[in-house]
C-alpha cells in the first residue's frame, strides 16, 4: 500500500475519532476500551440524544472513578428504555427508585460507601429534566445543599418525553408539547416561564457545575472526568435533543445540539464554587431561525401564518446568553481565558 | 440497665445499640426527639461508624433510606403523620424493592385539621405498603422491638415500622431496661444484604417489571409478611431466652381463658384498657383483653383462636376508615369469620382525645348487654356535631368546620378532658 490521503479530518481539531490526534488526546468514546455503560439492544427511539448522551456521560464518569461507580436513577425515558427486565444495558451497579428521588438515593448510596470506608466508589445520580428540574428538585437542592459527595447528571431533552411530550420547567417559550399546543394568541409554551438550574445549582455554591451538549463530545467528557476529580455536590446539565419530541430527524440530534450551542440558545460553560470559570465560545453564530426551523415544535413559527415577534423573542433570549456568558470572541477578556484554560485542560485530561 | 428515661431517648438508646450505619433525620412531632438523640451520639463518636444526615424532607428521608440499604448499610429513620404520607411513595418502594429499612412511626392524626397528637391514622394509611408493623404497648416495648425489628427485617429481606403512641409513649418517662451492646450483638448479628450495589459485582436494582412478572414480585411480598407470622414468634421466643424478657410476638392476651367479652386494640392504650378490665374482673365481669402487637403482617390465625371461646368482642381503635367504620375492627372479623360471634368497633383517641377509664368502663358494659351500634364514637360530643350539621343544612356557606366546632365548644384544646 503506498501513501493514503486523509480526506475527511482536519488537525487542530477533536473531531470525534479524529486519527489525526494522538493516542492521548484522543476522546474516550474513540477508545475500544470504553466501558460501554449502556450496553446496545436498550429500547431507546433512533437517533435519541439521551441515549447517546448517558453512554458518553457514564462512560467517562466510570473511566473517571477506574471502574468504581454506581448508578442511581430516576424514572423516565432512559431508565425505562433501559431496563425491561432481564434486559438491562447497565454494565454497573444501578438502582432505580422513584421519579423524583435520584438525588436522595445517591446521597444515601455515597453515606453507605463512606461508613463502609469504600472511598474509592463514586456516585452519580441522573435524571431527565422532569425528573430534574420538576419533581426531583426538592432532593435534588437539598443534596446541593449538604454538598453530598455525588455528581448528579440531567439530561436535559426539555419535556416529559416518557409520557408523551409534556411541558416541563425546561420546555423552551413557544415549543409545542402536549400541554402547551400551538392555539391560541400566544401558541406553544409561554415566555417568562423556566427555571434555569445550573444557575440555581452555582447558586448553592457547590463545586462544580457544568453545562454540555452531545454535538461536543470532548467537551462533554472533559466536565464529566473534571466532576470526578472533585468531591462534594456536582451538577453537570446536557443538553440532548429529542428527535420524538421536537419532531427532528434522527439523524440531525447531533446538529440540533450544535445549533443550540451556536445560536446562544443553550450556553456551555462550567462554574466552581458558584462562579463561572470557562464557556465554550460560538465558532460561527447562527440566528435562532435556523435551529427553530428544522423542528416540528416550533413548526407554528413559521408556514403560512409566521410569527417573526415570536422568533424574534428567542432571538433576544440567546442574545442575552450570549453577552451574560461571553459566548462570542471580544464580549469578555476573563471568559476568554477560561476558554483557553479549559482546553489546556481538556487536552490534559483527554486520555484515560 | 435500667433507666428512668423518656420513651424517645430510651428507643434512640436501642436503636443505637442496633448499629445503624446511616440515620436519616428530618424534624417531626412527636419523633424528633429520638432523632435528635441519635444524631448527639453519632455526632460524638458514641454511635460509629454511623452517618448522620440532615435531610429536606421525609420523602428524601425514605429515599436516602432506600439508597444506604441497596448500597448495604443498616438504615433507619423516624417519622410520624404528615411525615408518613409525605414519604408514602418511597415508602412503598422500599419494600418493592426489599429493602430492610427500620422506621419508627411515633403515631399521630393526620391532618387537616392539623393536629400533632395521637392516633393510629398515619401508621394505618400504609397498611398496603408492603411494611411489616409492630405497636408498642409501652416503652420497654418499643425498646424491645426495635431490637428484633432489625433482625426482623434482615432475616426476610422486608422493611419494618416500629409504632410507638405519640406523646403517650415518646415523650414519657419511665422505668426502662436498656440491654448492653453485648447482649444486643449477640442477638442481632451485621447486616448480610441479599442484594447489593456493589461496582465488584454489578446489579440493575428497579428496573422495569411488566404484566408477565409483576404479580410473582407483589406475591412474594405477601409471602414474606407470610413468612414473618412464624419469625415473630420465634424471634420474641429467641429475645426472652436472652434479653429474660416478654416482648413482642404476634399478640398477647390478657384474661381471655374465660372471658365472654373481649376487648380488643393496638398500643399504649391497652394499659387503661386492662386496668379498667382488672376493675370490671373485680366485679365478677368474665372480661379479658387481646392485644395485637403485629398489625402486618395480620395473625389471623391467632385472633381467631383467642376469640373463639368468647361470646362477643369488641374492637377499641384510634383509627377510622372514614365512610366504613373501623380499621382493625375489618380484619378481626375477618379473622373470626363464621364463628357467629356479636362484633363492634369503638373509635376512640383521635387527635389525642384522651380515652378514659370512666368511658371505657361504660362502654365495655353497654358491650357486654349487647347494647352497642356496629360503630360507637367513644366520648363524641354530638352537641356541636349536630350544631355544625344543622349549619349546614341551613347556611349555603356555613365556612370552615374545624373553626366552627372550636367556637362552638367555647374551649382552647389544651384544656379538653
Amino acid at each position: 500500500m503506498g501513501f493514503q490521503p486523509v480526506k475527511f479530518y482536519q488537525t487542530g481539531t477533536f473531531t470525534v475519532g479524529n486519527r489525526l490526534l494522538t493516542p492521548d488526546e484522543r476522546s474516550l468514546q474513540s477508545d475500544k476500551g470504553r466501558s460501554n455503560s449502556i450496553n446496545s439492544g436498550h429500547r431507546a427511539c433512533q437517533g435519541c440524544g439521551e441515549a447517546l448522551g448517558a453512554r458518553y456521560a457514564i462512560d467517562a464518569a466510570v473511566a473517571g472513578s477506574h471502574g468504581q461507580l454506581i448508578a442511581a436513577n430516576a424514572t423516565g425515558c432512559l431508565e425505562v428504555f433501559s431496563t425491561p427486565y432481564p434486559e438491562s444495558s447497565w454494565q454497573l451497579p444501578w438502582i432505580h427508585s422513584l421519579f423524583g428521588n435520584a438525588a436522595a438515593v445517591a446521597t444515601g448510596i455515597a453515606a453507605a460507601m463512606k461508613v463502609k470506608g469504600k472511598t474509592s466508589v463514586r456516585v452519580v445520580a441522573q435524571g431527565g429534566d422532569g425528573g430534574t428540574t420538576d419533581i426531583g428538585f426538592g432532593c435534588l437542592s437539598g443534596m446541593f445543599e449538604r454538598n453530598d459527595d455525588v455528581l448528579y447528571i440531567c439530561y436535559d431533552n426539555q419535556g416529559y418525553m416518557n409520557t408523551g411530550v409534556q411541558r416541563s420547567s425546561a420546555t423552551p417559550p413557544a415549543a409545542r408539547t402536549a400541554t402547551t399546543m400551538t392555539v391560541g394568541k400566544e401558541p406553544g409554551n409561554v415566555f417568562g416561564q423556566g427555571k434555569n438550574v445550573p444557575e440555581i445549582a452555582m447558586a448553592h455554591g457547590i463545586p462544580y457545575v457544568a453545562t454540555a451538549t452531545v454535538a461536543d463530545l470532548r467537551d462533554l467528557e472533559y466536565k464529566v472526568r473534571k466532576a470526578m476529580t472533585v468531591h462534594g455536590a456536582r451538577y453537570i446539565h446536557i443538553f440532548v435533543p429529542c428527535p420524538l419530541g421536537w419532531g427532528t430527524a434522527s439523524n440531525d440530534t447531533i446538529r440540533m445540539a450544535r445549533l443550540a450551542k451556536e445560536s446562544g440558545t443553550f450556553p456551555v460553560f462550567e462554574a466552581e464554587y458558584g462562579e463561572v470559570t470557562g464557556v465554550l465560545k460560538i465558532r460561527h453564530q447562527i440566528p435562532v431561525e435556523d435551529y427553530l426551523r428544522p423542528q416540528k415544535r416550533f413548526a407554528h413559527l413559521f408556514g403560512e401564518h409566521p410569527h417573526p415577534e415570536t422568533i424574534a423573542r428567542l432571538q433576544l433570549l440567546a442574545d442575552r446568553n450570549i453577552r451574560k456568558y461571553g459566548l462570542l470572541n471580544g464580549h469578555a477578556a476573563a471568559a476568554d481565558e477560561a476558554n483557553e484554560h479549559l482546553r489546556e485542560l481538556r487536552i490534559s485530561e483527554g486520555g484515560n | 440497665m435500667l433507666k428512668q428515661i423518656e420513651g424517645s431517648k430510651a428507643v434512640a438508646e436501642a436503636i443505637g445499640l442496633c448499629r445503624p450505619e446511616v440515620i436519616c433525620a428530618y424534624p417531626i412531632s412527636p419523633q424528633t426527639h429520638i432523632v435528635e438523640a441519635l444524631g448527639e451520639m453519632v455526632k460524638s463518636g458514641e454511635l460509629t461508624p454511623c452517618e448522620f444526615i440532615n435531610v429536606e424532607s421525609e420523602f428524601a428521608a425514605m429515599s436516602v433510606a432506600i439508597g444506604a440499604s441497596a448500597a448495604g448499610a443498616r438504615a433507619y429513620t423516624a417519622t410520624a403523620s404528615q411525615g408518613l404520607l409525605f414519604m408514602a411513595e418511597a415508602v412503598y418502594n422500599a419494600s418493592g424493592l426489599g429493602l430492610p429499612i427500620v422506621m419508627t412511626v411515633a403515631n399521630r392524626a393526620i391532618g387537616a385539621p392539623i393536629n400533632i397528637w395521637n392516633d393510629h391514622s398515619d401508621s394505618l394509611s400504609q397498611r398496603d405498603s408492603g411494611w411489616m408493623q409492630l405497636f408498642a404497648e409501652t416503652n420497654q416495648e418499643a425498646v424491645d422491638l426495635h431490637i428484633q425489628a432489625f433482625r426482623l427485617a434482615e432475616e426476610l429481606s422486608m422493611p419494618i415500622m416500629v409504632c410507638m403512641d405519640g406523646f403517650i409513649l415518646t415523650h414519657a418517662f419511665e422505668r426502662v431496661d436498656i440491654p448492653s451492646q453485648q447482649q444486643v450483638d449477640a442477638y442481632l448479628p451485621p447486616f448480610e444484604p441479599r442484594q447489593v450495589l456493589d461496582p465488584a459485582e454489578p446489579v440493575s436494582i428497579g428496573a422495569m417489571v411488566g404484566p408477565e412478572a409483576f404479580m410473582e414480585v407483589r406475591y412474594l411480598a405477601h409471602a414474606k409478611q407470610m413468612q414473618a407470622l412464624e419469625l415473630i414468634p420465634q424471634l420474641a421466643a429467641e429475645f426472652k431466652e436472652r434479653f429474660n424478657r416478654d416482648s413482642g410476638g404476634l399478640v398477647r392476651t390478657y384474661c381471655i381463658e374465660d372471658a365472654e367479652t373481649v376487648i380488643i386494640a393496638m398500643g399504649s392504650v391497652l394499659g387503661t384498657i386492662k386496668d379498667t378490665v382488672d376493675e370490671m374482673r373485680a366485679e365478677g365481669h368474665k372480661i379479658g383483653v387481646l392485644g395485637i402487637i403485629s398489625y402486618r403482617p395480620f395473625p389471623l390465625e391467632q385472633v381467631r383462636r383467642a376469640l373463639l371461646s368468647c361470646r362477643r368482642f369488641l374492637v377499641l381503635e384510634k383509627s377510622l376508615a372514614v365512610g366504613m367504620g373501623g380499621i382493625v375492627a375489618t380484619d378481626v372479623r375477618m379473622a373470626v369469620t363464621g364463628a357467629g360471634l356479636k362484633g363492634y368497633t369503638a373509635i376512640a383517641g383521635l387527635g389525642g382525645r384522651p380515652i378514659l377509664k370512666s368511658s371505657l368502663h361504660a362502654l365495655f358494659r353497654r358491650a357486654q348487654a349487647e347494647a352497642l351500634p356496629p360503630v360507637t364514637f367513644l366520648d363524641l360530643d354530638w352537641d356541636v356535631v349536630n350544631k355544625q350539621l344543622a349549619r349546614e343544612r341551613t347556611t349555603r356557606r356555613s365556612g370552615p368546620v374545624a373553626e366552627n366546632i372550636l367556637y362552638d365548644k367555647g374551649i382552647v384544646s389544651a384544656k379538653f378532658g
